[in-house]
């Protein structure tokens, strides 16, 4: 479904869209209020973009470095192609562990390989430990956010989920009785998991270690009480040197939700005594966005969602119109590069305002890279036949000066003369909720004719 | 200083006062405007729909007309901003750099160029700005709500030099309209609701009149404004400059 057909569905609840656009709204106050108390946030935003521009420029090195650095430490380091490889991998670990229930923190790469469902085929059960993903994860849907996966849902509806699944007691949505009994529910998965799966926020190449940021200190619940140890990345998570974490935690916590930094910024080294630590390394396709000049800047991203939080269209569509991992206006340039054809008209969801790059703590073109994968969907991927001949016609019309001034002119005529129900008809979607203005007699052209006639 | 006058193709075509007030207040401000009579448009519908490769010949024939000018003045930031970061699907001759060089949104003009604040406007109504997004990020016409520097806006500048003109804060400085260009089509649902919550917050903080730098997020303002009789007037900020008092 294209995101204006899943958007337009959404918007049939207006009620529904205020609120969620207000949520969204709060969280991005929330962050201007938090980054304009740091002296030097633009300075801030330019070392975030150049670590970042810098490492992805020697990525390969760094790459080796971090697995020499990370196998000194007793970590066992593995790599995957693509998801495939990747699940299959983290299948094989828990396999050797004979481990049946796992816990996992946040981690949008696994959701991308889907990992969930492919290890849930073997009998394993895996609990995602994020309060936001839990939640999702109980209503069998995907995360509409990826720092706040849950943001689509009511209390109210978290009650019902809760009642349904875990067994509470009605609260009319009670925030505190619910995180409660999440809580009691959760640590119970903890003390019972045979291995914990975790994403990666930061890959520090000079020491081989990997920080997971959270709020709710799941991963490190995961990571402490299981024997094995999962640590699942992307190969853009690197970054070159420990002190450039100064840069980034600033950088995500405040950009994300207006902390100045996260509750838990948990730095993971080399495995306790007597258990495992493992690190997959995964590419599914960001080598080859990496070779795109115009995009490869795409992959600078650090995963804190204000891009989506500001955006006036994610925050009246919501997460799922976008039908993708990675929703908002980073997935939609993210994941064209994945699959042109399925994720077509996701750059076409936004009237460029901008408003995604300026907010952007590593800044990402966001929005030059949406025109620019505008461009090329339309000259690879089918096209409607309308669309099609309707720029070409209008490219032509404004090529020609006198047949511009004709059209305009029949153009005008009708504005003014035409009944209102011919002009908002159906073809014309403009419309529907907009009238037209009304056409006037003399054009500016006409007029200035007239006027330099008169002097 | 000779300066070429741009007038957007919907502007010619839809709202002609809007290029009559750009051009009798920059005529007010002695300087010497010409409008070149082969213009048509930008190039902007194509392109941001996906189809850049169809505005070439758009691209050529704006070049041809503008070529000539010390400046290139027009009263859209959008048009201005996309001449300037997007003609780069065209060969760089002189002719392209020099237009995308010297064409200025009209604000921009008045405040950088020209170096003036008050226009000797006068109009007494309570006035929010929508700071429209090409101008606004594009070519930082001011400063947005996402960045941290200094306050500024140039169209904030000189209507407060306006006579009986009294700024509307909003709660939402700087959100986008929902117009979009083909967007306002394509995914007419959230660009209506977009228009809606806009509308709603001038009502909100008591405008009057909602005004910007262009035309395109005015026209649909304007659409839902009148569509739902709403009280609220539309005026482009070259409309509101050029209100002299007799």
């Amino acid at each position: 479904m294209s995101h204006s057909k899943a958007a337009t569905i959404f918007n049939k609840d207006e009620n529904k869209v205020n609120w969620h656009d207000k949520a969204l709204w709060f969280v991005r106050h929330k962050r201007d209020k938090s980054v304009h108390t740091v002296k030097g946030w633009e300075e801030l935003r330019n070392l975030g973009h150049g670590i970042k521009a810098h490492t992805l420029s020697n990525l390969d090195n760094y790459l080796i470095q971090f697995e020499e650095n990370a196998k000194k430490n007793g970590v066992q380091v593995h790599w995957a192609v693509d998801g495939e490889e990747h699940n299959k991998i983290v299948h094989q670990i828990l396999k050797a562990h004979q481990a049946k229930k796992v816990v996992k923190s946040k981690s949008m790469l696994t959701e991308e390989c889907h990992l969930n469902p492919y290890l849930e085929a073997d009998g394993i059960e895996v609990i995602d430990s994020d309060l936001g993903e839990r939640i999702v994860q109980l209503a069998k849907e995907p995360p509409s956010h990826i720092v706040l996966p849950a943001i689509h849902k009511t209390k109210e509806e978290v009650d019902a989920l809760f009642q349904e699944h875990l067994g509470t007691k009605p609260c009319n949505g009670d925030p505190q009785y619910l995180t409660g009994e999440a809580r009691k529910h959760l640590r119970e998965k903890f003390i019972q998991a045979d291995a914990a799966i975790t994403g990666v926020n930061f890959a520090i190449a000079d020491t081989g270690g990997i920080v997971v940021c959270t709020n709710e200190g799941n991963a490190d619940m995961g990571a402490h009480l299981a024997p094995v140890h999962i640590a699942c990345m992307g190969v853009e998570k690197l970054i070159p040197k420990q002190t450039h974490l100064g840069v980034f935690l600033r950088l995500l916590a405040r950009s994300a939700t207006g902390q100045h930094i996260t509750t838990y910024s948990s730095h993971f080294k080399k495995p306790l005594k007597g258990s495992e630590m493992h690190i997959v390394i995964v590419d599914n396709g960001r080598t080859e966005q990496l070779s795109r000049p115009d995009f490869r800047a795409s992959l600078h991203c650090i995963r804190c969602g204000a891009c989506m939080n500001t955006c006036p269209i994610y925050r009246r569509s919501g997460g799922h119109s976008y039908d993708a991992t990675i929703p908002g206006p980073i997935g939609s340039i993210l994941s064209p590069g994945k699959d042109l054809k399925k994720h077509s008209s996701l750059p076409f969801a936004s009237t460029l305002c901008g408003s995604c790059s300026d907010v952007c703590p590593v800044k990402i073109d966001i929005h030059s890279q949406l025109y620019k994968w505008r461009q090329l969907i339309t000259k690879e991927t089918p096209q409607p036949i309308i669309k099609k001949t309707s720029m070409k016609m209008m490219g032509n019309l404004f090529s020609k000066p006198l047949q511009f001034e004709k059209v305009g002119k029949v153009a005008r005529w009708s504005l003014r003369n035409l009944p209102k129900g011919v002009i908002n008809s159906k073809p014309n979607v403009w419309g529907k909720e907009r009238d037209l203005p009304l056409g006037p007699t003399e054009s500016f052209d006409e007029w200035y004719k007239k006027r330099k006639k008169n002097e | 200083m000779k300066v070429g006058l741009f007038i957007p193709c919907y502007i010619n075509q839809l709202y002609p006062q809007v290029g009559k007030a750009t051009i009798e207040l920059l005529e007010r401000l002695q300087v010497e405007v010409i409008y070149p009579s082969g213009q048509t448009c930008c190039g902007q519908p194509m392109a941001n729909s996906g189809y850049e490769y169809e505005s070439v010949g758009t691209c050529n024939n704006f070049v041809e007309n503008f070529k000539g000018f010390d400046y290139i003045v027009t009263p859209s930031g959008s048009c201005a901003y996309h001449v300037k970061k997007h003609y780069d699907i065209i060969p760089q001759t002189d002719a392209v750099t020099k237009v995308r060089n010297t064409i200025y949104e009209l604000c921009d003009f008045l405040v950088n160029v020209l170096e003036v604040k008050n226009v000797g406007a006068r109009f007494p109504y309570k006035v929010g700005i929508h700071k429209s997004c090409h101008g606004l990020r594009g070519l930082r016409l001011g400063s947005c709500s996402e960045k941290v520097t200094e306050p500024y806006s140039h169209i904030g500048t000189l209507l407060k030099e306006v006579l009986g003109t009294e700024i509307i804060e909003l709660s939402r400085k700087d959100e986008c309209c929902g117009f979009g260009g083909t967007f306002a089509v394509t995914e007419e649902a959230i660009s209506v609701k977009m228009g809606k919550d806009r509308i709603q917050d001038h009502l909100n903080n008591g405008a009057e009149v909602i005004t910007a730098t262009d035309t395109s997020c005015l026209m649909h303002l304007e659409g839902l404004v009148t569509r739902n009789k709403q009280p609220l007037k539309i005026r482009h900020i070259a409309e509101i400059l050029n209100s002299v008092v007799d």
